[in-house]
């Protein structure tokens, strides 16, 4: 269960920065349209809203998870582990150049949230 | 990165861990809600902590969407895990809650690491040499850096 939560969230994550990405600087697009133009560039954006569908997968397989699992258990570990599927799928999906320094990051991250979350 | 876009970073940090603080106070003074009597949840839209922790969270997602529009994944993510120190220290100040040694040791842990990644670039330039060949190369390495390094 813990592996659904965390992919769908990651498919989620991954969706909406590559519809973001695809989208362009929301600064820019202000800039020219308004604000009303950009929710609109969002808003006409279907890979925007497969990612909120898995978003929305992915909160729902958690509330259905807490209901018979250890919060203390799986709450940390769906927030910390998709830390790093997300910095792997940004890599290997969206192309970006996670470093070492991101690297490094993701796994500062992913182990403070373990223990913050204990 | 301007200082504008650092605000935006805040606004990620600050709009989700305010948010679920506020709910979470908001929901336990309207108390629990029925799977059979789910117009309590518009009853619980009245209580001003949940009205204004639903106001974070909206402020927190269009600041994480402006956010991946001029910055990679990887860049604005360790910025959400931020917001699970700012909950830690409002317990501690706000709420009196204690935090263990295990908690602070996570505390500093991904303060190092949001540290590590905003001292880098925000974005990576795409090339595309080929038809099949995506080339990613770091923001400051690009001869688009003005774009995307502002």
């Amino acid at each position: 269960m813990i592996g659904v939560i965390v992919l769908l969230a990651t498919m989620g994550d991954v969706l909406i920065a590559g519809a973001m990405r695809e989208i362009g600087d929301f600064d820019v697009i202000r800039s020219h349209a308004g604000l009303k133009g950009a929710i609109l560039a969002v808003l006409r954006n279907g890979r925007f809203f497969s990612g909120l569908l898995c978003m929305a997968l992915s909160f729902f397989s958690l509330l259905f998870a807490l209901s018979w699992a250890d919060v203390s258990l799986v709450a940390p570990a769906c927030a910390a582990l998709t830390f790093v599927t997300d910095a792997f799928a940004a890599k290997w999906i969206l192309k970006e150049n996670v470093d070492r320094r991101r690297w490094i990051a993701a796994v500062c991250v992913c182990t403070g949230v373990f223990f913050l979350s204990r | 990165m301007t200082f504008r876009r650092y605000l935006v970073l805040g606004a990620v940090m600050v709009g989700a861990s305010v948010g679920d603080t506020f709910l979470s106070k908001g929901m336990k003074q309207v108390g629990p809600v029925s799977l059979h009597h789910l117009a309590g949840l518009l009853i619980a839209l009245r209580n001003p902590w949940v009205f204004s922790g639903i106001a974070f969270l909206i402020l927190f997602f269009a600041s994480y969407l402006t956010a991946l529009s001029w910055a990679d994944l990887t860049f604005v993510l360790p910025a959400t895990g931020f917001g699970y120190v700012i909950i830690a220290l409002l317990s501690k100040f706000w709420l009196r809650e204690t935090i263990s040694p295990a908690r602070w040791l996570g505390i500093a842990l991904i303060t190092l690491g949001v540290g590590f990644v905003t001292r880098g670039p925000s974005f990576t330039n795409h090339t595309h040499p080929g038809p099949n060949e995506a080339v990613a190369v770091p923001a400051e390495a690009s001869p688009q850096k003005d774009r995307h390094s502002a």
